[in-house]
């Protein structure tokens, strides 16, 4: 398990007057507090995801489109494109990093993240297998494809690498090992059917754009259940970090606490992964983030992965909205750019006997 | 004996099974020959040469392995000989090439990286030569012999980008591995989204060209690719004595005389260039660079990864590949790279799950 180094600096006793910094009460109060001001980031992202995009338009006009809905052209574009968007990225960047969490505790691997571990593979696979043999298209009909894909390299891939002996250094070999399969099959579908090739290229880049209120009610449920098993796990989770033998000791039920982490991870990652396409790197680089605010609690992971993954999804589309005005650059594209280095730095900086 | 010894053997440096070595002596002059590696290495030629024979006569025009062998030897009928000598040899030398450049290059990079997995898929190579045709198809739509120029500069940039990015006071193995998975992810967004930019029939292309194809390749793609291996070939095989001593650590291998320095800068151009010639003619094919030489190693039993042998499975292995491919979807369609790709996902989950019953990875 991870432990940053700041998380250490709660243990140093402050001045004698205040509370000592170090009791959980004080440590508690901080947190609520950094939730508070999460929470209000998020708000900031929301704001901007609405307000900018390739039409510009003013602040008032925003507004108006928000509230006094009269049929005028921005009106249109705020209410069923910009929302629905926001309201998508809001959920799917959720789920991504709280998905993140559970499985970076779940496998004790600080670079497990669900595209690299193969899930989003497994999604796509299932999902053009759908397009091609079974002429699925549309969204509601892509979920169930995606969270079968999903859940079958989870077990798998945490079959092979994720028990006993793993490390990290198993478990994302084992991804890319099966990635490189499910992306044969993949490339096999698509390249004896074009009409699948043409739609998966859209899907396969992670894209938040083609949202609408439809999608976001089709994947609630989904989402919703996903997140409740997490929460529920959240404890047990705890336990396990310190070990199978202590956390049996402690009272942790092994077997019922992965399946249940497992569950939630597949229904997360899958419901997300079929409405945006695979977005790399914010289940990976977010956890680490909260960690380094929060300490090692997964009762307070949890809740700050859910509210700061938007903010990274979110903040990502504005970035990709601006960059290349007026195309657009899909968001997968720039959680890759920003998570790539962020990974490859996680890797320099920690020892090899951890690796 | 612990049942676990073979195993071991199978995976790393000690051999409690190995071969015992034939000498032949001339004069002043011996030279010890592994009598094992000696009827693998036949082996794996026939079957590469009897598969050849069977992906010739494979196609839409279908021609009996004896009808090949009449046309190759100059005594078939002009119709046949068109078919087999113009179109379809070409391509079963380009494979055979590419499948031999491919298993040697892995085998060099694997024994200089001390590692299975120090292959060039696995630091990037494959995807970073992918990024470079889709540059050159959507970007700059070039004709093909750009292709695979972008094709080979991607990949040697990325290749060195990741060597680079996992220097820290020298390349850790798995440090090198980590960072090639993290950048290969970045580059396939950045490939997803040239294809998504690219019109229709630009990304259809592209598809094919980077998961590596061999379909359409004439005589101008031999050529380079077998110059590339004459010179090459025989000078990884003249170092090849020295790079397997370097395997016992940089101390020992002084000791015993070898330049290691110097043996180790030409192993890795060696293997780089052999790399980019094969993905010159036939595109980043995926995991016989990982899958060859380790497959010829086991076969071979030989304490070490070694050159030849992995050359001659890695020709073997593609050529079967490609007759798989062939035979799946008979359309041709499906490119090499598919079958190859996996073939190759299959063998490295494998290998995690026999490896870690040997406590290994």
């Amino acid at each position: 398990m991870l432990v940053d180094r700041d998380s250490t600096r709660t243990a140093d006793p402050g001045p004698p007057d205040t509370p000592p910094r170090g009791s959980p009460a004080a440590a508690d109060a901080r947190r609520a507090a950094g939730l508070v001001l999460a929470l209000v980031l998020l708000a900031a992202v929301c704001v901007a995801s609405v307000a900018i995009g390739a039409r510009s338009m003013a602040v008032g006009d925003v507004w108006h489109g928000l509230f006094h809905y009269s049929g005028t052209d921005d009106d249109v574009v705020v209410r069923q494109l910009r929302v629905p968007r926001t309201v998508l990225g809001l959920m799917a960047g959720a789920a991504l990093g709280v998905a993140g969490a559970v499985m970076q505790a779940l496998t004790r691997n600080p670079l497990a993240d669900p595209g690299l571990l193969g899930v989003n593979a497994g999604a796509a696979a299932a999902v053009v297998s759908g397009i091609s043999f079974l002429g699925v298209t549309s969204t509601t009909g892509y979920v169930w494809f995606a969270l079968a894909g999903a859940a079958a390299v989870s077990v798998l891939v945490y079959a092979i690498g994720g028990t006993r002996s793993a490390t990290p250094v198993r478990l994302a070999l084992a991804g890319t090992a099966v990635t490189a399969l499910l992306q044969g099959w993949t490339s096999a579908v698509e390249l004896t059917d074009r009409v699948a090739l043409d739609r998966m290229r859209f899907w396969q880049v992670g894209s938040l754009a083609s949202a609408s209120m439809a999608t976001v009610r089709d994947v609630a449920p989904f989402l919703g259940a996903g997140a409740l098993l997490a929460f529920a796990a959240a404890r047990p989770l705890n336990a396990i970090a310190l070990g199978d033998d202590t956390a049996r000791g402690l009272g942790a039920r092994l077997t019922r606490t992965r399946v249940l982490a497992m569950a939630a991870i597949t229904l997360l990652c899958g419901t997300a992964t079929a409405a945006c396409g695979p977005i790399v790197f914010v289940g990976l680089m977010v956890p680490h983030v909260v960690r380094g605010i929060t300490g090692p609690d997964m009762r307070w992971i949890l809740p700050y992965a859910a509210v700061l993954s938007p903010v990274l999804l979110l903040g990502s589309d504005v970035i990709g909205r601006v960059v290349t005005r007026p195309a657009e650059l899909q968001v997968g594209i720039v959680t890759a750019v920003i998570g790539g280095p962020v990974f490859i730095a996680l890797v320099r900086r920690r020892r090899m006997a951890e690796l | 004996m612990s049942p676990a010894l073979p195993r071991r053997a199978a995976s790393g440096t000690s051999a409690p099974r190995r071969a015992r070595p034939g000498v032949l002596r001339r004069g002043g002059l011996s030279l010890a020959v592994e009598r094992r590696s000696l009827v693998v290495c036949a082996v794996l030629l026939v079957t590469a040469l009897a598969f050849s024979i069977v992906l010739i006569g494979t196609g839409d025009y279908r021609i009996a392995p004896l009808d090949v062998l009449r046309s190759l030897t100059g005594h078939g009928n002009p119709g046949q000989d068109f078919v087999v000598r113009q179109l379809r040899l070409p391509r079963v030398v380009v494979a055979l090439l590419v499948g031999a450049s491919l298993g040697m290059a892995g085998a060099a990079f694997q024994t200089v990286a001390r590692n299975p997995l120090g292959s060039p898929d696995v630091i990037g190579f494959g995807q970073g030569s992918a990024a470079g045709a889709l540059v050159v198809i959507v970007l700059l739509k070039g004709p093909a012999w750009q292709v695979s120029l972008g094709a080979v500069a991607g990949g040697l940039l990325t290749g060195l980008a990741v060597y680079l990015l996992a220097w820290k006071n020298g390349v850790h193995g798995y440090r090198l591995v980590l960072v090639g998975i993290g950048g290969s992810a970045v580059l396939s967004a950045v490939n997803s989204y040239l294809l998504v930019r690219a019109d229709f029939v630009d990304a259809a292309r592209a598809v094919v060209w980077i998961t590596g194809s061999l379909d359409g390749r004439d005589w101008s793609q031999v050529r380079p690719l077998l110059a590339a291996d004459l010179v090459l070939m025989p000078l990884l095989l003249g170092h090849g004595r020295a790079l397997r001593i370097t395997e016992m650590g940089d101390d020992a291998a002084h000791a015993l005389g070898v330049r290691v320095e110097r043996t180790r800068l030409v192993a890795v151009l060696a293997a780089v260039l052999l790399t980019a010639a094969a993905t010159a003619a036939a595109g980043p094919i995926a995991f016989i660079a990982l899958t060859a030489p380790q497959l010829a190693r086991r076969l071979t039993r030989s304490p070490g990864v070694a050159l030849a042998p992995a050359a001659l499975m890695g020709a073997a292995l593609l050529v079967v590949a490609d007759w798989a491919a062939q035979r799946t979807f008979p359309s041709g369609q499906v490119p090499v790279g598919v079958a190859t790709g996996v073939l190759g996902g299959g063998y490295l989950l494998w290998l995690l799950v026999t490896e870690r019953r040997a406590g290994r990875i």
